[in-house]
């Protein structure tokens, strides 16, 4: 049993900040996380190999500093850590994301073939939820998306069984390994890191493949040119071309700002007065 | 300045001529045992306005079972699609990525559309990110607005960024067909048009079942009672961290109770575990459409922005006078929620039994 997770370093939403004045990013300071569903996709392969032995390989691509993502993977326990970096990478979308990923995950295959592909279901900061279903798609890997639970993998059948979140339901389906799964959040709970294996994190040898060693030639399917969308602009949304009309009392009480509020509601939103009146009756 | 200096000239930006062949706006039906969901709907509303600027037709796709699809076709021609392409096979009952994958990248390549748009829904997201790297073409994810670019042709589609701190608009230029996709509720829902009849192009998928190796082995529906049903709530009040204790976010249910509302929630809030995960409205939550959305303590960023502004009336209760979310709420008190979800308790509870009794 071979298991590669793909996880990303992301920088801590709950904690990013737009600068009130220029309205850019303010990048300084956010801690940079593993994207939290990839976690899912790392406990759950790491479950796997408790079950039916064989290595975990954690994968990413980024640059140099994502290191520090792999190896506290390798605390919780993978075996193996991969930084896929190279400035001809920049600027990809989630096309190129996925060709270059899938050529590592193929070289990877070449010396220790692979069972099982992870991905969280998306990450935080791109939240496209495009890279999992590409890398399948480019290693011909059959997909289950939004895992919510691995039921049952028979590894000499080469099958896996799976119940995968459906929109009105939960589809239980069953595909022949080698295969990707995109792990749904709450789908398991993320280990603590034995100590020898946190110890191991800081000696353990990175693995770094650039372009080349990741087996891309050819340079117009990655980075900028290998990405078919373009990004015009980043902006603010622009306030509703009234701002909101602010409600006060010359009594400042709250009771009377209700009363005021719920009058003012009335005379110009005719359709909530009369939900209002509906929930009367 | 002189003469000679450099004149910055606009690149044009032409097509590929192979591509400029792609016409049309499709947008793919989505169903799930037997009925279609609505997203599907409030796509073909917002396709309808993409196709008539570009002066094309709209489609809708319909991959599905044998005798199962016609139906979804008449009601997509209501909901404003000019024709309808219609795949049907055994192997389409339910979804699977493989069978629908296929069948949808045959479509395009036999019938080439420029835009294909899709619901960010489980299904939509599974197939879209399959389709697009399958035909090498753009696909831009959850976009909250869409509109086309007339100079080029080209899809203009914005979403959020950066965790839903800033939005951004992206465009696929010189690829096609130009796909995006939509989560539910975002898009409003058109009129539908009773009697509006369209074409049906049928289209056979050769593909047999034995070729295909993922298998459906069941499907256990949800239990949907006493879940949350924010996306189709009528009232909804929410609470942020301006609430300050979990203990005060009680305050917020009782303002619910009186008024039959649903009760939302921010991230923040969400994320330190004072409400359940499927009471966040924003971008990784819920986007609801609402015709009256009460925001106590809830500051406005982005993501959170992003799920509920299709509502027809914001009133935002905030403490802080320069909170982004005065900037698109159509009321807006400045002042201390603890106080004022208790008077809006109260006030409320009066004006319904007021309207009781004179009923």
């Amino acid at each position: 049993m071979h298991s590669v997770v793909c996880i990303k370093q992301v920088p801590d939403s709950a904690q990013i900040r737009v600068h009130p004045v220029t309205n850019t990013i303010m990048r300084q300071g956010v801690p940079a996380i593993i994207n939290p569903y990839d976690l899912f996709a790392l406990e759950e392969a790491l479950r796997l190999k408790d079950r039916h032995g064989g290595r975990v390989t954690v994968i990413t691509m980024g640059p140099p500093q994502a290191e520090a993502a792999l190896r506290k993977a390798l605390s919780f326990g993978a075996d193996e850590i991969i930084l896929v970096t190279d400035k001809a990478f920049a600027g990809a979308d989630t096309l190129a994301t996925s060709f270059a990923l899938a050529s590592a995950i193929r070289k990877i295959h070449e010396s220790h073939p692979v069972t099982m592909v992870f991905t969280g279901k998306q990450t935080i900061d791109g939240d496209t939820a495009q890279v999992g279903p590409g890398i399948a798609k480019r290693l011909d890997l059959q997909l289950l998306t939004y895992v919510s639970r691995v039921a049952e993998v028979d590894e000499a059948g080469g099958t896996i069984t799976v119940e995968r979140r459906a929109e009105g339901g939960v589809q239980v389906l069953r595909t022949a390994l080698p295969c990707l799964v995109t792990m749904l959040e709450g789908s398991n709970e993320m280990r603590r890191g034995s100590l020898p294996d946190q110890l191991r994190a800081a000696r353990h040898e990175l693995t770094r493949w650039d372009r080349v060693a990741a087996g891309i030639e050819d340079v117009t399917r990655i980075g900028l040119k290998g990405s078919p969308t373009v990004v015009n602009k980043v902006f603010t949304p622009s306030p509703r071309a009234e701002k909101a009309e602010m409600v006060t009392v010359d009594s400042g009480r709250a009771a009377d700002l209700a009363v005021e509020l719920i009058a003012r509601i009335g005379g110009r939103f005719p359709v909530v007065e009369a939900e209002l009146a509906r929930r009367a009756g | 300045m002189s003469n000679d200096a450099p004149v910055k000239k606009k690149r044009k930006f032409e097509l590929d001529p192979r591509l400029a062949a792609y016409k049309g706006v499709w947008v793919f039906i989505e169903h799930e045992r037997g009925q279609v969901h609505p997203v599907s709907w409030e796509l073909l509303g917002e396709g309808r306005k993409l196709a008539d600027m570009l002066g094309v037709e709209l489609a809708g796709v319909v991959l599905a079972a044998p005798g199962e699809g016609q139906p979804f076709c008449q009601e997509a021609f209501a909901y404003g699609a000019d024709l309808c392409y219609l795949m049907e096979s055994p192997v389409l009952k339910d979804y699977r990525n493989d069978p629908f994958t296929r069948g949808m990248t045959e479509l395009v390549n036999t019938y080439q559309p420029e835009v294909l748009l899709l619901g960010a829904t489980t299904q939509g997201r599974d197939l879209a990110g399959s389709v697009a790297t399958t035909l090498a073409t753009g696909l831009t994810a959850d976009c909250t607005g869409l509109t086309i670019d007339l100079d080029n042709r080209s899809l203009a589609a914005t979403r959020p960024t950066f965790g839903g701190s800033l939005l951004c608009t992206i465009v696929t230029l010189n690829y096609r067909p130009q796909m995006a996709t939509v989560r539910p509720r975002v898009m409003g829902m058109p009129e539908r048009q009773e009697g509006r009849e369209g074409r049906i192009i049928e289209h056979p998928l050769a593909m047999a079942e034995e070729s295909i190796i993922t298998k459906v082995l069941d499907y256990i529906p949800d239990d949907t009672r006493d879940k949350p049903q924010l996306p189709f709530a009528d009232i909804i009040v929410s609470g942020g961290k301006g609430l300050a204790k979990p203990e005060n976010f009680q305050l917020v249910w009782d303002l619910a109770r009186v008024l039959g509302a649903e009760v939302g929630a921010s991230r923040p809030v969400v994320q330190a575990g004072w409400v359940e995960l499927d009471r966040q409205v924003g971008q990784s939550g819920k986007t609801v459409r609402p015709k009256l959305y009460i925001a106590a303590g809830i500051s406005g960023a982005i993501q959170h922005r992003v799920g509920m502004e299709g509502a027809d009336c914001i009133v935002a209760i905030n403490n802080d006078p320069n909170a982004p979310i005065f900037d698109f709420a159509h009321y807006g008190i400045v002042g201390d929620a603890l106080q004022l979800l208790p008077a809006l308790t109260e006030a409320f509870r009066q004006k319904l039994a007021t309207a009781r009794r004179a009923g």
